[in-house]
């Protein structure tokens, strides 16, 4: 065990034992990273107001409070639609767009990249109050459709990034020859490029799903009368009290991510023939 | 070559070309629409509207306010100390962990990996909360540190600036952490190899080295936190407990309390130059994608 | 797969240009490929035999131009809509598909009923000597593998006209050598109109009908394999294919000398005020009786030999300075008395091996 401390442990030959301090450090870091999101999950069996560690008691007192209250059904409704809604319409529109700017040799491209991130530069309060006034214009505001379309419109950069990126790495030599062997590029695209960037795809299509279920900010402004989402109604209930009842909602939250990246993992491997 | 070389079917190939090109830039008109529609136009609108006075008249009074009352230059100063002490513990705490994280095994690395981006993919809000439960009065944190002796009374670490922060440095240290350890990966070890062998010791040759060759890295991810800092709502507004007021949160009051469009856009176009400033000063030393990709 | 000798399209370009900005990758040409033919397009790297290729593939849209296959022309129809068969440099194989997936694919698009496609994909790589290898993923397969289901999947659908894009570069010489015979017998066999792109000037003249040197996006010349190194068009066809060294030489009226000596030559004498001699290393010969009655000959001095197993290589300096190479086959006479450096030789060359061209830059 000494002599590990001695042992050098990277090209300059510094010793383990002179790095204690960063693996220590590290380590701590790390944990810390990790603890919140984990503790929320005991502590919302906790029977107590004050959502103590370890449980002294146990029970699913803020869950039974969650799943009867017809608010927060309908604000959690709201929230899954939405975050479906957006991740069917960002994907198609998103990964669309990224094929277009990787096949076409216009000279604006470069332009048309910079105004698909425009909604990652531009502040999200601004877009929040920007899209309030234009919805209450359209006669949009507290609909889903109108959540939809902000969400995609935050999630289309991620979208058109990662699919990007992937058709980057991608040999377009083989849509080439799907083509010559009497393919239309759409059929090309379908049967051998699609099932190629398949992962990148599905991880957009996750990206898309999150951003909208997580999403506060622009749906604290247009979620409301009939149909709030689970993050504004939580927003204004922590705003007030610190109800323990959210515990058990970010456990679910959390429960659903997990969910959504495991089905993600399973859709986004490389099928082998 | 003849001059008067016969030039068949020029005419037919140049509309081919054209049509092409039409339809495949066409595959992104969805997204731009959408974008125009939702983001651009919208936005345009409240550009034009920071320009209109309570009276309705084109005024510059609410570039003014920001200027002359004290509250509104309050809040631009905490916000741009939020943002820059945010931005500097991330590189304090982020940079060693992601340089322990680049010197591991691959296997290890990857496992760290998942633990930095973990909190990435957990809701903004859940991980909010979370530390408001952890940092109230008589919450873990406090509870932990009584138990090892390292203070008596429950300390005040929530609903303040110091609570504000800690929420801050855990949302955006994924941010910071990944371009870095991109940079570090990146970077061959025969120069380290080399430093050593030409005498360097370990301390010298990591900050003559081994830190110059990360800088891109550091630069990006630093300049990704602090433009996020800046336009950041939800973390102040839950753990600053009204006493930490950034420029987001003082747009939404306006809006959601005075209703006053004038204020509130006047304020997020600054925000909005502010931020286009800092890319562009980044965009003189590093490319685009630089940027955009450490966000993942 | 039935011989297509009588259904193999001919191929006609004409006038075909393609620039990019200021640079022309093909400058106005034009070319006629025979029903059945194999014609290699040859030159260097950006010369614009690449293409050329994804023109005929339609790949690449040129400025103007007239592309006809048999009678009709195609030049505005889309790849897809050509019915060629074609090879890429990268193999291009579908990695998310068996062999017989990736090679069944032209025919899934044409809607064939399965039965038959499973019977056309097995002979298609029976074709190629990968009988059975129907049920193997792409990443399984090696190089030479990858390059037989490639050509298998381009041929499968019966196309009447195949393109090759420089399908051998990425195999190593042994197999390399293999595989152009493989793909000479393919061509016997099958009988379909092939175009072939390639810098190796060596596969060209093993594989081809007739050859188009390229370069600057122009055809310096097309010819038979033969015609091509025995009478060049020019000096950089002499110089890309084969080995030479090139003497300047004076002409007045026929008479051609070099310095002094009147040269004999045989062929024609091209209209040019660039006149070169080209000397190909193994049509000099070693004299070592002195000058040869009726040859044109050259004395030397010998500046190096190379012995190298088979042959040896002598590099004589004229009289006036110029560099010759000669090459000489090393027989048992003449093992033991190969020339030293410093001794004068006497070279000489037939006139049936005198050529003359043109040795302008083009």
């Amino acid at each position: 065990m000494a002599s590990w401390f001695k042992s050098p442990a990277s090209e300059t030959q510094v010793t383990h034992g002179q790095r204690l301090w960063l693996y220590v450090f590290a380590v701590i870091t790390m944990i810390l990273l990790v603890l919140p999101t984990l503790i929320v999950i005991p502590m919302s069996f906790s029977d107590s107001q004050y959502l103590e560690f370890p449980p002294e008691t146990w029970s699913t007192r803020w869950y039974d409070n969650f799943f009867g209250s017809d608010e927060w059904m309908q604000a959690m409704r709201t929230s899954l639609q939405t975050a479906f809604l957006t991740m069917l319409v960002a994907t198609p529109v998103g990964v669309a767009a990224a094929y277009g700017l990787h096949t076409s040799n216009v000279p604006f491209v470069r332009m048309a990249f910079v105004m698909m991130i425009t909604p990652m530069m531009v502040p999200l309060v601004l877009v929040a109050i920007g899209a309030f006034y234009a919805y209450v214009q359209l006669n949009i505001l507290y609909t889903v459709t109108g959540l939809v379309l902000a969400h995609t419109v935050l999630a289309l950069p991620l979208v058109v990034i990662v699919s990007g990126s992937a058709l980057k790495g991608y040999d377009m030599s083989q849509e080439q020859a799907a083509r010559s062997l009497g393919a239309p590029r759409w059929k090309a695209f379908f049967t051998v490029t699609l099932p190629q960037i398949r992962f990148a795809v599905v991880t957009s299509a996750l990206l898309a799903f999150l951003t909208s279920f997580d999403e506060v900010v622009v749906a604290m402004f247009i979620s409301g009368g009939d149909n709030p989402t689970l993050t504004r109604n939580m927003f204004n209930a922590l705003r007030d009290q610190i109800d323990p009842t959210i515990a058990s909602i970010s456990t679910l939250m959390i429960f659903v991510t997990t969910v959504m990246m495991v089905l993600a993992q399973v859709f986004g491997q490389q099928r082998k023939p | 070559m003849t001059t008067t070389a016969l030039r068949p079917n020029e005419a037919g190939l140049r509309t081919d070309g054209r049509l092409e090109r039409l339809r495949l830039f066409g595959l992104s008109s969805p997204a731009m629409l959408l974008i125009l529609v939702i983001l651009v136009i919208p936005v345009g609108w409240l550009f034009y509207v920071s320009f209109i006075g309570a009276n309705g008249e084109f005024s510059l009074e609410n570039y003014e306010r920001m200027i002359k009352r004290k509250s509104y230059v309050r809040i631009f100063i905490t916000t741009f100390q939020v943002s820059v002490l945010t931005t500097g513990l991330c590189i304090l705490i982020g940079y060693p962990l992601a340089y322990f994280m680049s010197q591991l095994p691959n296997r290890l690395a990857n496992l760290c990996l998942i633990t930095v981006l973990l909190p990435f993919w957990t809701s903004l809000l859940v991980r909010t909360y979370a530390w408001l439960v952890l940092l109230q009065k008589q919450g873990l944190v406090n509870q932990w540190a009584m138990n090892l002796g390292l203070w008596d009374e429950p300390l005040k670490i929530v609903h303040n600036m110091t609570g504000t922060l800690i929420g801050m440095v855990h949302i955006m240290l994924p941010f910071l952490i990944l371009p870095v350890y991109g940079a570090m990966k990146a970077i061959d070890r025969d120069y380290l190899k080399a430093a050593s062998n030409l005498g360097a010791n370990p301390r010298t040759a990591f900050w003559t080295v081994f830190f110059p060759l990360t800088t891109p890295g550091l630069f990006a991810g630093s300049l990704m936190v602090f433009i996020l800092c800046l336009g950041f709502f939800v973390t102040p507004a839950v753990l600053g407990g009204g006493k930490v007021i950034m420029v987001s949160m003082k747009i939404v009051s306006n809006i959601e309390l005075f209703v006053n469009w004038g204020a509130a856009s006047a304020m997020g176009v600054v925000l909005l130059i502010m931020t286009l400033v800092i890319l562009w000063i980044a965009s003189r030393f590093l490319r685009l994608d630089q940027i955009t990709s450490g966000g993942h | 797969m039935t011989t297509q000798a009588t259904e193999a399209l001919p191929i006609s370009v004409s006038n075909v240009t393609k620039t990019y900005g200021p640079v022309h990758a093909l400058d106005d040409v034009s070319l006629e490929v025979k029903s059945g033919e194999f014609l290699t397009l040859l030159g260097p790297s950006g010369s614009g035999k690449t293409t050329l290729l994804m023109v005929l593939a339609g790949f690449t849209r040129p400025d103007c131009g007239s592309l006809k296959f048999g009678d009709d022309e195609v030049i505005r129809k889309p790849p897809h809509l050509r019915d060629v068969g074609m090879t890429f440099q990268s193999y291009a194989l579908f990695p998310h598909m068996t062999v017989a997936g990736n090679v069944g694919y032209p025919l899934r698009l044409r809607k064939r009923p399965k039965a038959e496609i499973a019977e056309r994909v097995e002979r298609a790589l029976e074709t190629v000597q990968l009988g059975g290898y129907g049920d193997r993923r792409i990443d399984q397969l090696s190089g030479g593998q990858k390059q037989r289901v490639a050509v298998a999947r381009a041929i499968v659908f019966e196309p009447r006209i195949l393109l090759m894009d420089e399908p051998l570069s990425a195999l190593d010489k042994k197999l390399r050598d293999q595989m152009q015979i493989e793909l000479r017998h393919l061509h016997e066999q099958l009988g379909m109109t092939t175009v072939y792109v390639t810098h190796d000037q060596r596969e060209a003249l093993t594989m081809s009908d007739r050859i188009a040197v390229v370069n600057h996006g122009r055809i310096m010349q097309l010819s038979t394999p033969r015609d091509l190194y025995e009478r060049p068009a020019n000096r950089f066809v002499a110089d890309f294919i084969g080995e030479s060294t090139f003497l300047p030489v004076k002409r007045a009226g026929t008479d051609v000398h070099y310095g002094d000596t009147a040269l004999r030559y045989s062929g024609d004498l091209p209209d040019t005020p660039d006149l070169q001699l080209m000397i190909r290393p193994e049509r000099v010969l070693l004299s070592d009786t002195g000058p040869v009655e009726g040859a044109n000959n050259f004395t030397a001095t010998a500046s190096d030999v190379v012995y190298q197993g088979d042959s040896f290589l002598l590099h004589a300096r004229l009289q006036d300075g110029q560099q010759i190479v000669m090459r000489g086959a090393v027989r048992g006479d003449r093992a033991t008395s190969l020339p030293h450096v410093g001794d004068t030789v006497t070279l000489t060359m037939a006139p049936e091996d005198t050529v003359l061209i043109d040795g302008r830059e083009v």
